[in-house]
């Protein structure tokens, strides 16, 4: 594809897409975009072979605020959109953003399908417990007795449990990353993509302006990692039973990561000829006789 | 059956799982090889086990239109068959049954029972399927035809099951042949042979061998009645074509990814019915904003909700007409049958990669699931495939700009990977660069530039696609209008108009948008009485013509009982009207299916 003989390497500022971000001052997304950012510069990534695609949502307005080419699509479709993408050409590097309530909520169904089939996208879920863009009500993974516009009176649900649901979905890669910790949270990104097959890193991402339960100070005291506490990311039982962990501490880090063909890997169409958007559309003649030898 | 014009009207009647469909097969792959022209109509019901399922094969040495009017020979496979469509026998025809399971009723004067001692012909077998295949052996005898053609069929049918399977079925269907020989009277007029063998289809593989031509390699699905044969075809043959085929968790899902896959540079195309439909609509907003082209297919059954599903109608016009919010770019076309959905669908593709949006076909149950003969010769397997302005290499590396404001409104697209065209495409309305506008209370003047740029895509497109012509005498009584799936239908309510005296011509609509509204106003405003033919209840094309062009019809004929129209439902409809009893005629279905 590329005609360039020589791959220039790339800084984080390089990844900056055209408009700055309108995002409250002090939000998590900040964290996440200048992390992505600068993980994908680390990797030697160029902004023409990554695709970031998200759904609707204050976090949803990412590929926006990224150079790479980006699709901004449908509440809760960025799984099923990127699916589309990396299987029509597998050699991209797909990248999904987009918050609670766009990927457990209203994208709940696709989230479940992505992980089993295994489609080798990463997905940054800018958690932060709310809906802030239709300006404060209960997310999917809002606390129990938190109160928001549409529970003024608290929280009766139980919320999802984001780590333990890809994990049971067949999710091959899972991690939760905090946007107040970048370091951590850039090498978690970097392990998301080389990762083969589906990475969720539920990312920690506080609402500054409609969450006063979730807050920076809610989660510093809390949050552990699980790379200091010799968690064998192989073991999914370990992993579920750190992700249930909800109080004094909640870990942070790689929960798990397994070995499992990709979709495009078990793909029979795509075992020779490249990337099906490159081929060629017309029928061979052997092709054509075939299909009308069935019908006499 | 007249003499002159070989036509004649079988039915196999059982219940699910008596396996009508294997001699459906058998005798509908024997006319088609002999050169003879069918068409069948499977009613059936949504169940796997017991119903009742009702398959016409009407076959001739003519085109073939519809399913008609009548029946020749009657397979009943179980009592209620029997006690439903005996009825219906005329003199002539011929009703082959087991007589050892099943009671024939008041057979109409003329009408032959031929019941088969199937116990005795089989030697007893224990194999409950063994009657259909005394019926085939039956059949071919009324036929007058050799026993070979039969042999030879069952062979072809039943090689994979071994030839221990082979053996039985053969010497089964011999027994029949041999018993009908010597107690029945065939046909008068043998079978004919055509001039050369033709192929048979349905509509469903028809629109997915569409696809295939038209260089899909990307399709996905959930299943969905009258919809999923598309599914089934394109998972058939996805890996000898280079097809990628994906079923999805739901409709919702298979038009986005068909979009993402769309956008990265496949020709992707997905199926459904009128549920699933509407699930894909916010979607294919989506594909119209971004520019994305991408081909839906909408195969109607009987609505609203889960409806009638087994059903035919043609009930969706006003969904796909007002499929997802806003005002966007869309083609809509209703093919008239297999060969022209066929067609179609590379026709589509060519129009909308080049006006980068999406387009939406409207079949129904009655082409998708009804069999065709087709003459292979007139499948061109290898259409004209026109991208449109698609980037698909780096020549350029500065200012691009993918929604660039351009004369023709259509920007140049460049796929994603290549260097020198990142981009960004959105939902969210967008500048000619694909930055967000939409909620900036500034930019009321790059909102309107998008939208005339996305619309001026579109402003000439009606000079792209045929106008309908009237077909039949340009001064008749009456001029029919139908669209979509009716035409076949009407063109043969026409030939028995004329039969009657009356002289009707037929104007069959098949592109919804873009509307030839100026030819068709002025078509319609030269006839001496119009009457609108269409499947559903409200009269949803009716509106649509009104909308569009200012004219009301003189008269309708509608029909939303789940059946299909036969051709004389039309004529008498017609007739009625002429005669001044009424401007609005709902035939009624003889048949209790």
């Amino acid at each position: 594809m590329s005609t360039a003989t020589s791959v220039v390497e790339l800084k984080p500022k390089d990844f900056k897409g055209k408009t700055d971000p309108d995002w409250c001052p002090g939000c998590g997304d900040f964290g996440v975009l200048n992390g992505l950012q600068k993980a994908c510069a680390e990797l030697g990534l160029q902004p023409n072979e990554i695709v970031t695609i998200s759904g609707i949502g204050c976090s949803s307005n990412f590929p926006g605020y990224f150079n790479a080419y980006g699709m901004h699509t449908l509440h809760g479709r960025t799984l099923a959109v990127a699916t589309g993408v990396k299987m029509a050409n597998h050699e991209l590097t797909v990248i999904c953003t987009g918050g609670d309530g766009d990927g457990y909520g209203i994208g709940g169904n696709h989230f479940v399908h992505t992980a089993r089939r295994n489609v080798d996208v990463t997905y940054l879920v800018m958690n932060n417990q709310i809906y802030g863009l239709t300006t404060g009500q209960v997310s999917p993974s809002s606390s129990i007795g938190m109160k928001t516009k549409s529970t003024p009176f608290g929280n009766i649900e139980m919320p999802v449990n984001p780590i333990t649901s890809a994990i049971m979905n067949g999710a091959t890669f899972v991690a939760r990353g905090y946007s107040g910790d970048a370091k951590h949270l850039v090498d978690l990104m970097k392990k998301a993509i080389q990762h083969k097959g589906f990475s969720l890193i539920d990312i920690f991402s506080p609402c500054v302006t409609f969450n006063h339960d979730n807050t920076y100070t809610f989660f510093r005291p809390r949050i552990k990692k699980l790379e200091d506490e010799g968690h064998d990311s192989r073991d999914w039982k370990a992993a579920c039973e750190k992700g249930l962990m909800w109080g004094d501490t909640i870990y942070t880090g790689l929960f798990l990561e397994v070995d499992r063909p990709s979709l495009d890997q078990l793909e029979p169409i795509l075992e020779t000829g490249g990337p099906i958007a490159h081929r060629s559309a017309p029928l061979t003649k052997e092709q054509s006789q075939k299909i009308l030898q069935k019908m006499m | 059956m007249s003499a002159k014009k070989y036509d004649l009207a079988l039915a196999i009647g059982g219940a699910a799982g008596q396996g009508i469909a294997t001699p459906g097969n058998i005798l509908a792959r024997t006319f088609v090889r002999r050169g003879l022209h069918l068409y069948a109509y499977n009613a059936y019901q949504s169940i796997i086990r017991g119903g009742h399922i009702f398959l016409t094969v009407r076959v001739s040495d003519h085109e073939i239109l519809s399913h008609g009017d009548k029946l020749d020979l009657l397979l009943a496979l179980n009592q209620d068959t029997m006690d439903r469509h005996l009825r219906l026998m005329g003199p002539g025809s011929r009703i082959i049954f087991n007589g050892d399971e099943i009671k024939p009723g008041k057979t109409a004067e003329g009408a032959e029972l031929c019941p088969m001692p199937v116990n005795e012909l089989s030697n007893n077998s224990r194999n409950k399927l063994v009657q259909n295949t005394v019926a085939l052996g039956v059949c071919m005898f009324l036929f007058g035809l050799d026993f070979k053609v039969l042999e030879e069929a069952l062979t072809l049918q039943f090689k994979k099951k071994g030839q221990d399977m082979v053996d039985e079925n053969v010497g089964v269907a011999r027994a029949g042949f041999d018993y009908a020989k010597a107690n029945v009277k065939a046909f008068p007029q043998p079978l004919p042979e055509g001039k050369k063998p033709l192929a048979v289809w349905t509509g469903n593989e028809a629109l997915a061998m569409g696809g295939a031509a038209a260089g899909v390699k990307f399709y996905c699905a959930y299943p969905m009645s009258p919809s999923t044969g598309v599914l089934h075809w394109m998972a058939t043959n996805a890996r000898d074509l280079g097809i990628m085929v994906r079923q999805v968790e739901d409709e919702i899902g298979v038009a986005n990814m068909a979009i993402g896959a769309a956008h990265t540079g496949a020709r992707a195309m997905c199926a459904t019915s009128g549920g699933g439909f509407a699930l894909m609509t916010e979607a294919i907003g989506m594909a119209g904003m971004m520019e994305v082209p991408v081909v839906f297919i909408n195969v109607q059954r009987a609505g609203p909700s889960t409806g009638v599903p087994t059903k035919t109608e043609q009930g969706d016009l006003w969904q796909v007409l007002g499929a997802s919010q806003g005002d966007f770019q869309r083609f809509i076309v209703a093919p008239k049958n297999a060969l022209d959905a066929f067609n179609t669908i590379p026709e589509l593709f060519n129009l909308v990669d080049k006006a980068q949006c999406p387009g939406i076909v409207i079949s129904d149950l009655l082409i998708s699931e009804g069999t065709f003969s087709a003459d292979p010769e007139a499948i061109n397997m290898h259409p004209k495939i026109e991208r449109g302005e698609l980037i698909t290499e780096s020549t350029s590396e500065d200012g691009y700009q993918r929604y660039k404001d351009t004369k023709s409104g259509v920007s140049p697209r460049a796929i994603p990977g290549l260097k020198g065209y990142v981009h960004v495409v959105a939902t969210d309305e967008h500048d000619e660069d694909g930055i967000l506008i939409s909620d900036e209370f500034t930019n009321p003047h790059k909102r309107r530039k998008m939208v005339e740029k996305r619309a001026r895509k579109l402003a000439n497109a009606v000079n792209d696609v045929a106008a309908p012509e009237l077909e039949g005498s340009k001064d008749a009584d009456v001029t029919l209008i139908g669209w979509g799936s009716t035409y076949g239908v009407i063109k043969e309510a026409v030939e028995q108009l004329k039969e009657k005296g009356v002289t009707a011509n037929q104007l069959a609509i098949k592109w919804i948008v873009p509307f030839h509204a100026d030819a068709i106003h002025g078509i319609l405003s030269r006839a001496k009485k119009t009457i609108i033919v269409e499947n559903n209840h409200s009269g949803q094309f009716a509106r649509y013509l009104r909308s569009e062009t200012g004219f009301s019809a003189d008269g309708h004929i509608r029909k939303y009982d789940g059946e299909p129209f036969m051709p004389h439902h039309i004529v008498e409809g017609v007739l009625e009207q002429l005669a001044g009893k009424t401007n609005h005629y709902v035939p009624y279905q003889e048949v209790m299916v």
